[in-house]
C-alpha cells in the first residue's frame, strides 16, 4: 500500500511543481496576439482553401484586422460570400461593398462524342501527366483530357465527371469558385464568372486556338473565330481565332441570341429556352 | 576481377536482345519523308527551304537557331510538298517537312565510299565545325547538340572520354550491331573527339552481354593509343551517363552538375560513329539504325539502317505481315520507351528502335496498394524513395516532393518494374517533377 501511495505523492508532486513552472513561464513569454484576429477567424468558413489569395483562414483574419478602410475593400472571401463579409465589416467598423456571386464554369465542351479519343491512355490517371507526355486524349489539344484531376483538387465536393460526357460538370450550389480547379487544370478551362441574374450566363465553352477549319475538324463544338458574335456584342473580342465574352456582357439581354447565332454552338446560355 | 558498375540501385532485366545476330540491312526509301524540325533539346530550327523546293540527300532543310539547336538536313532527294504541324508520335502537333521521294540522288560533296578514312588531319575547332554542320545531335535518347559535348567550357578541365556502348534497354540492338559492324569507324570517331577536346584518353564502355562487340573492339583497340575497352556489369540502367561515369570512374556527378564538372564527357556510339562519318566523310546526319523487335508481333525482326523522317508504318510493314496482333508501339526500348499514337509517326534522330509488344503484354496488370516492400527505394539508381513521392502526389504535398529530390529522377523506370503492387510509379516521378519545376 505504501508503495502505492508514493508513487502518487512522488508524480502527483512532480506534475504540480512542473504545473507551477509552467504556469510562470507561459505568462513571461506570452505572445500577444491581436483578440479581432480571433474574432474574424471565428466568422470565417475555415476550410483553407485559398481562394482569397492569402495563406489560410488565419492570414485572411490578421490581413481584415491590419487593413484599412481601403485595403479592406480589397479582400473577399468567396467561401462565406457576402453575409460573412458583412459580418467581419460590421465586427471591424468597415463597410464592404456587395459583390456578385462568382462560380467555376468549364470552357470546353469536348465530350467524349463531340472530340472522341485518339488514344487509351493505360498509365496513372492524371490530366497534368497526359498533358506532358502527350498534348490531349481528344483530337483538340487545347481541349478536356477527362481525366479528373480537377475534381480530385475540388475540396467542397463540387465537381464530378459526367459519365456521359466525359467531362467535370460544376455544382452551381456547392462552388464557391475558389479557384482550385483554376490552378491544377493542366489546359487552363476553368474560369471564374459571376453567377449571372437567376444563373443565368454567357461564356464560350472553348480554348481551341486553331483556324477554322482544323478546329472544326477536331471538335464538333470548338470556336471558329467566325467573327459572328461580335456584330451582336461589339465589346466581345477575338484573338488567335478564339472568341473571349467579357463578364460585363448582359446575358439576360443578348444570351439567347449570342447562343442561336453561333454555328458551333460554342458559346452557352444557361437560361436557355427549351425549345 | 570483378567487372565495373554503378554502386547504388539498379536492376537485372531480361534484356530480349533478340536482334543482336541480325545483321544491319538498309530499309530501303518511304515515298514520303516527313522530318520535324525540332529533333533536339533547344530550340527548333529555322526553315530555309520553300513548298516546291527540289532537295538532295544532304541539303540543309533548317538551320540552327542558337548554340542549343541543330541543323537538320533532308535525308532523301525529292520535292518540298509540305511544311505543316502534324501530329507526332506522342501526338503532338510539330512543325514537319515533308518531301516526296523522287529518286536517290546526293549533294555531291558527301564521300559514299566504304572505305576508312584513319588520317584525322583537321584543327580541333574545324571538328567542332563539321560535327555543327552535320547536324549531330546525342543519338542515345536525349538529344543534346554535340557540338556543345565537344567544346570544352572555359575553367573545365576534361580528362577521358566515355563512349557508351551500354545499351542497357531492352530489346534495342542498334549500338550493339555498330559497334560489330563499324568498330574501326567508331575507335576513329573516338580519337577526332578527343583530338576536339584535346585530350588523349577514351573509354569505350561495353555492356558484357555483348561478346561480338567486346573482342573486335578489344582486338581493334591495341593498334589505337589512348583509346581502351571496358566491360561493364550487365545492369539497368548502366547507360545512363551519370551511371556510367560513376561505375568507369567511380566519380560521382552531383544533381545539379554536368558531367564535364567531373572532367567527363559521354558521347554514345551512334553519336561517335556519326562523328566519324561527318568529318571523315562530310555525311550529314541523315540516317540511323533502328532495331526492330518484339516477342511474337512480328516476323521479321531486324536492325535496319533508316532514313530520317520514314514513318513507322513503313518500317512496321516491312516486319509484319499481320500488324493485328500488335497491342502497342513502343518508339524506342522497353522501359524508357514512348507507346506512339499515330502509325506514321516519323523516326528521328532519336529513335533508337521500334518495338512492337503483343497484344498480351501491351496490358497493363491493375495497381493494387503499398505494400512498403520498398524494393523500389532499393532499384532507384538516384537514391530516391519512388513510393513517398508517389503518396506526397496523392495528398498534393509539395513541399514534401522538393524535399524528396524528385527533380534528380532520371525516369529509367526501375521503380515501376520491380514494384509487386504495379503502381505506376514512374508515372508519379514524371508527375511530382512537372509540379515541382512549376512551384519554382
Amino acid at each position: 500500500m505504501s508503495v502505492l501511495l508514493t508513487g502518487i505523492l512522488v508524480l502527483g508532486g512532480i506534475g504540480l511543481v512542473a504545473a507551477i513552472i509552467l504556469h510562470f513561464v507561459a505568462q513571461k513569454f506570452a505572445v500577444e496576439s491581436n483578440p479581432r484576429v480571433q474574432a474574424v477567424e471565428k466568422l470565417l468558413p475555415g476550410v483553407n482553401c485559398g481562394a482569397c489569395g492569402k495563406a489560410g483562414c488565419q492570414d485572411f483574419a490578421r490581413a481584415c484586422a491590419s487593413a484599412d478602410i481601403e485595403t479592406f475593400k480589397g479582400l473577399y472571401c468567396s467561401v462565406g460570400g457576402n453575409s460573412v463579409m458583412q459580418q467581419i465589416a460590421t465586427l471591424l467598423g468597415y463597410k464592404t461593398p456587395e459583390r456578385d456571386p462568382t462560380v467555376a464554369v468549364l470552357r470546353c465542351q469536348g465530350s467524349c462524342e463531340n472530340a472522341p479519343s485518339k488514344f487509351e491512355f493505360t498509365g496513372l490517371k492524371s490530366c497534368r501527366l497526359v498533358a506532358r507526355i502527350s498534348t490531349s486524349q481528344s483530337e483538340c489539344p487545347y481541349g478536356c483530357i477527362r481525366m479528373g484531376d480537377c475534381v480530385r483538387a475540388c475540396k467542397f465536393g463540387a465537381l464530378h465527371i459526367s459519365p456521359d460526357t466525359g467531362l467535370p460538370v460544376v455544382d452551381e450550389n456547392k462552388c464557391v469558385s475558389c479557384g482550385a480547379c483554376v490552378a491544377i487544370c493542366p489546359k487552363k478551362l476553368f474560369e471564374i464568372r459571376p453567377k449571372g441574374k437567376d444563373g443565368k450566363r454567357v461564356y464560350v465553352a472553348c480554348r481551341n486556338q486553331q483556324k477554322g477549319a482544323v478546329a472544326r475538324q477536331n471538335c464538333k463544338v470548338a470556336c471558329i473565330g467566325c467573327m459572328k458574335c461580335t456584330k451582336i456584342v461589339p465589346s466581345i473580342k477575338v484573338q488567335n481565332n478564339l472568341s473571349y465574352i467579357p463578364t460585363d456582357v448582359d446575358a439576360e439581354k443578348f444570351g439567347q441570341e449570342l447562343a442561336d447565332t453561333c454555328p458551333t454552338s460554342a458559346i452557352v446560355y444557361t437560361g436557355k429556352k427549351e425549345q | 576481377m570483378r567487372k565495373k558498375t554503378f554502386p547504388l540501385g539498379g536492376i537485372h532485366l531480361d534484356k530480349h536482345k533478340l536482334t543482336s545476330s541480325y545483321p544491319i540491312v538498309d530499309a530501303g526509301l518511304p515515298d514520303m519523308v516527313y522530318i520535324p524540325i525540332k529533333q533536339h533539346i533547344g530550340a527548333p530550327s529555322k526553315i530555309l527551304v520553300q513548298k516546291g523546293d527540289k532537295v538532295k540527300v544532304g541539303t540543309l532543310l533548317a538551320d540552327a537557331d542558337g548554340v542549343v539547336s541543330a541543323d537538320i538536313h533532308s535525308s532523301v532527294s525529292g520535292e518540298v510538298v509540305k511544311i505543316d504541324d502534324i501530329i507526332d508520335a506522342d501526338a503532338y502537333p510539330e512543325t514537319m517537312i515533308v518531301i516526296k521521294v523522287e529518286g536517290d540522288e546526293f549533294e555531291p560533296d558527301i564521300d559514299l565510299s566504304p572505305d576508312i578514312i584513319r588520317d584525322i588531319p583537321y584543327s580541333p575547332a574545324e571538328i567542332v565545325d563539321k560535327i555543327r554542320r552535320a547536324g549531330i545531335v546525342g543519338m542515345g535518347g536525349a538529344g543534346y547538340p554535340t557540338p556543345i559535348k565537344t567544346t570544352i567550357p572555359e575553367g573545365k578541365k576534361v580528362d577521358t572520354l566515355i563512349v557508351n556502348g551500354i545499351e542497357c534497354e531492352a530489346y534495342l540492338t542498334a549500338d550493339d550491331r555498330l559497334m560489330v559492324e563499324k568498330a574501326e569507324e567508331i575507335i576513329i570517331g573516338a580519337k577526332i573527339i578527343n583530338k576536339a577536346l584535346g585530350i588523349q584518353n577514351a573509354i569505350i564502355a561495353i555492356d558484357e552481354n555483348k561478346p561480338e562487340a567486346i573482342r573486335i573492339l578489344s582486338d581493334l583497340s591495341k593498334k589505337y593509343v589512348g583509346v581502351n575497352v571496358e566491360v561493364c556489369q550487365s545492369k539497368y540502367p548502366q547507360g545512363a551517363e551519370k551511371q556510367l561515369i560513376a561505375a568507369i570512374t567511380g566519380r560521382e556527378v552531383s544533381p545539379a552538375k554536368l558531367p564535364v564538372d567531373v572532367g567527363c564527357i559521354v558521347q554514345n556510339v551512334g553519336t561517335v560513329f556519326a562523328v566519324y562519318e561527318a568529318v571523315q566523310k562530310n555525311k550529314p546526319l541523315y540516317e540511323r539504325i533502328v532495331t526492330i523487335s518484339g516477342d511474337d508481333a512480328a516476323e521479321n525482326l531486324g536492325n535496319y539502317r533508316v532514313r530520317i523522317g520514314t514513318p513507322a508504318s513503313f518500317i512496321i510493314a516491312k516486319s509484319t505481315s499481320h500488324p493485328k496482333h500488335i497491342g502497342k508501339i513502343i518508339f524506342g526500348g522497353g522501359m524508357m520507351g514512348v507507346s506512339a499514337v499515330n502509325m506514321d509517326a516519323p523516326l528521328t534522330k532519336l529513335t533508337s528502335g521500334i518495338l512492337l509488344l503483343n497484344d498480351k503484354d501491351a496490358v497493363k496488370p491493375p495497381e493494387t496498394a503499398c505494400i512498403r516492400c520498398a524494393q523500389c527505394v532499393d532499384a532507384c539508381p538516384m537514391g530516391l524513395r519512388p513510393f513517398a513521392i508517389a503518396s506526397a502526389i496523392k495528398n498534393n504535398d509539395f513541399a514534401e516532393l522538393k524535399r524528396l529530390h524528385t527533380l534528380t529522377c532520371i525516369e529509367c523506370g526501375s521503380c515501376a518494374f520491380v514494384c509487386p503492387a504495379r503502381i505506376p510509379l514512374l508515372d508519379y516521378c514524371k508527375l511530382g517533377k512537372l509540379e515541382v519545376k512549376k512551384q519554382s
